[in-house]
């Protein structure tokens, strides 16, 4: 359970093809069940919204979805990876999680922390990184690892992370989308 | 060489295309069901099998789908919980990932059986590329007449989707996950009604882990009694078993229940032994919510037999000397882990993933958290360890869903295991900070 205060932002508008995609959501419920996919429609909001929920767009979601905002809240409130802040253009979600801790997750988050001079949580100045800690993402084998949008990088290294870093940088880093591929 | 049921083709090339894993004999068991089958046919086979639930609990699958209710008018869904959080466990993903058309035929034949016209894939949100190469998947499935309207002219209707979470391991325990689907917080329900009568909106709802459901394509194909011949007593098939931590050879291996523990860690063909040349120190068999085994009772169970990778060899002794087999989520630690960090590591993951609604859970798996952060940090007391148990204790059994659970034993089995560990924290509060405490002794027999 997370307790997290969101902000208001920017006004909000879906573009036409999300919009789209979100009533194509809708339909896969049925009748007078399209709440159902409220958690969809908020990761294309998030991704729209420069990787976070601020206000104006949960309550366009609720708009959209024609629900109240505050049953937007209390679902985007509730899941890790919802940001309720504005976030850096790549997020470097680190597992710190048992099986990744012990093949060195703590030692490679503590690097990229110290390299970009933040903490966990933080954004940095130019706006291009923030650093999350994040629970087991199902990539236990291939330890370290962390997900930047769409993607898991594996079996991560100090070298590594220098590179990923570089090429994002650089632009050179896919990070994915929710939309329909 | 064991037999693979599930992942057997899951390096062939393209096999994730429907072409492909069509020519290597996909979509019969569909063919087999809905042309000669009766639903009930079908559950007769999945009972015959043997099958018990891969997301943790073991249930057996085919009574757990004799139990849903059929009340006329009312629709029945069938849910595939590919929600897949417990640390440790990166199974299902691998099956998703390499072969989605097994799980998508899985459902199809599970959905025929229990008479589910709309079925559900419910999958964590951080595996969100898998969600598209299932979309994929579904429709090529659709487009080659296996979804849809009137399959294979049997008159049976069928609609898939995917649904995808957005963060939150609660939301794999099946009523939260039940209300995650439904748009809401993933808070677990109180049961009674249990799904089987009242689930996804209020209608008989069956959940079934990805690799239960994708195993009862086999099932289906060769007949449950082959299944069943494969394993030792009630631990029958083949399980996928996810190895990580501190082995040469991590990944996701499919194992013929009953292969020897001591076999999977250290034979080429699984883990290949210790990283490094270390010594083995615990292993937490089946994720991070089953007890922690020192090494002394990896290979052996208590009473000197071999321990087995079935439900009741990794169980056997009960909590005081045994395990569980749990979702599959090998982790093994080598002599350089320290115990208390990782117990203290877990506990921050159950408090961070309780929902908040029950007060033992909510504030115990925080007290743990705490308690064993001071003693990591060299500032324990030796009344600590006692406390740890006695929250652990209340947690236990008083709480909504199994996470209160999950979240105490962790932390009970390594008191119990490791107490000499936990007290040299207290006694040595600065080389703590610095180096581990080494291998326990093995109790030594009074
Ligand atoms: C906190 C918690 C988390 C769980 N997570 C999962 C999960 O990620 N995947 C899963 O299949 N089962 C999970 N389960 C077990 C499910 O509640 C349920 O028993 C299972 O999906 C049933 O499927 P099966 O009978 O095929 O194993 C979890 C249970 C609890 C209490
Ligand atoms: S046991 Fe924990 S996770 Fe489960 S319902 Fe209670 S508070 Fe929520
Ligand atoms: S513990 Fe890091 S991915 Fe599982």
């Amino acid at each position: 359970m997370t307790t997290t205060s969101a902000t208001h932002g920017t006004p909000f508008q879906f573009s036409e093809a999300a919009l789209a995609e979100a009533k194509a959501l809708m339909q896969k419920f049925p009748e007078g069940k399209h709440k159902s996919a409220i958690l969809r429609i908020l990761h294309i909001a998030q991704e729209e919204n420069h990787g976070w929920l601020s206000i104006a767009a949960m309550d366009q979601v609720a708009a959209v979805m024609g629900i109240q905002p505050i049953e937007v809240y209390e679902v985007a409130t509730f899941y890790s990876m919802y940001n309720l802040q504005p976030v850096g253009n790549y997020v470097l979600e680190f597992c710190h999680t048992g099986p990744c801790a012990i093949e060195g997750a703590e030692r490679i988050i503590a690097y990229t922390q110290q390299k970009l001079g933040i903490a966990t949580g933080e954004t940095t100045a130019d706006g291009v990184f923030t650093i999350k800690e994040v629970e087991c993402l199902g990539a236990c084998g291939y330890a370290p690892m962390m997900q930047v949008g769409e993607f898991y990088h594996e079996h991560l290294t100090e070298a590594k992370i220098d590179q990923f870093l570089e090429d994002c940088r650089a632009g050179k880093i896919d990070k994915g989308t929710w939309k329909m591929h | 060489m064991g037999r693979k049921l599930l992942i057997e083709h899951a390096q062939v090339e393209g096999i994730r295309t429907y072409e492909v894993y069509r020519k290597q004999g996909g979509y019969r068991s569909v063919e087999k069901a809905l042309k000669t089958m009766s639903p009930d046919g079908v559950l007769e086979e999945v009972k015959k099998s043997g099958l018990r639930g891969r997301g943790g609990a073991g249930f057996p699958t085919g009574m757990k789908w004799s139990f849903l209710a059929k009340p006329e008018g009312v629709p029945r869904y069938l849910l595939c919980n590919a929600d897949e959080s417990e640390p440790g466990t990166f199974k299902d993903r691998y099956l998703m990932e390499k072969i989605p058309h097994l799980l998508i035929e899985g459902m199809i034949t599970s959905s025929y059986a229990l008479g589910a016209n709309t079925s559900y894939i419910y999958i964590r949100g951080e595996y969100s590329w898998i969600v598209f190469i299932l979309e994929k998947a579904i429709q090529e499935a659709y487009a080659n007449g296996w979804l849809g309207k009137n399959i294979l002219g049997s008159g049976y209707d069928l609609d898939l989707y995917v649904a995808p979470g957005a963060g939150a391991y609660i939301c794999g325990e099946e009523t939260a996950l039940i209300e995650s689907l439904e748009g809401k917080r993933g808070n677990p329900r109180v049961k009674p009604p249990f799904p089987a009568v009242k689930g996804l909106w209020a209608s008989p709802t069956v959940v079934n882990n990805v690799e239960t459901i994708a195993a009862v394509v086999p099932i289906i194909n060769d007949g449950g009694d082959e299944y069943a011949k494969i394993g030792i007593g009630k631990s029958t098939g083949t399980k996928l078993i996810s190895a990580g931590g501190n082995i040469n050879r991590p990944g996701v291996y499919e194992i013929e229940l009953g292969v020897p523990v001591e076999e999977f860690i250290y034979s080429d063909e699984y883990c290949g032994g210790i990283k490094n040349g270390k010594k083995l120190k615990a292993c937490v068999p089946g994720g991070s919510s089953v007890p922690i085994l020192p090494h002394f009772l990896i290979n052996k169970t208590a009473n000197g037999e071999q321990r087995l990778m079935t439900y009741e060899s990794l169980s056997d002794g009960g909590f005081v000397s045994g395990s569980m087999l749990g979702s599959g989520g090998f982790i093994v630690y080598d002599e350089d882990q320290c115990i208390v960090r990782n117990t203290w590591n877990f506990a921050r993951f159950y408090r961070h993933e309780s929902c908040g609604q029950c007060s033992p859970c909510r504030e115990g798996t925080g007290w743990m958290e705490k308690v064993l952060w001071r003693m990591e940090n060299g500032q324990g007391k030796l009344s600590d360890i006692d406390m740890l148990v006695d929250i652990a204790k209340k947690i236990e059994g008083n709480t909504i869903c199994p996470l209160g659970d999950a979240a105490a034993w962790p932390v009970a089995a390594a008191v119990r295991h490791f107490r000499e560990e936990f007290e040299w924290h207290v006694h040595e509060p600065k080389a703590c900070m610095e180096r581990n405490y080494g291998l326990v002794r093995e109790p030594v027999a009074v």
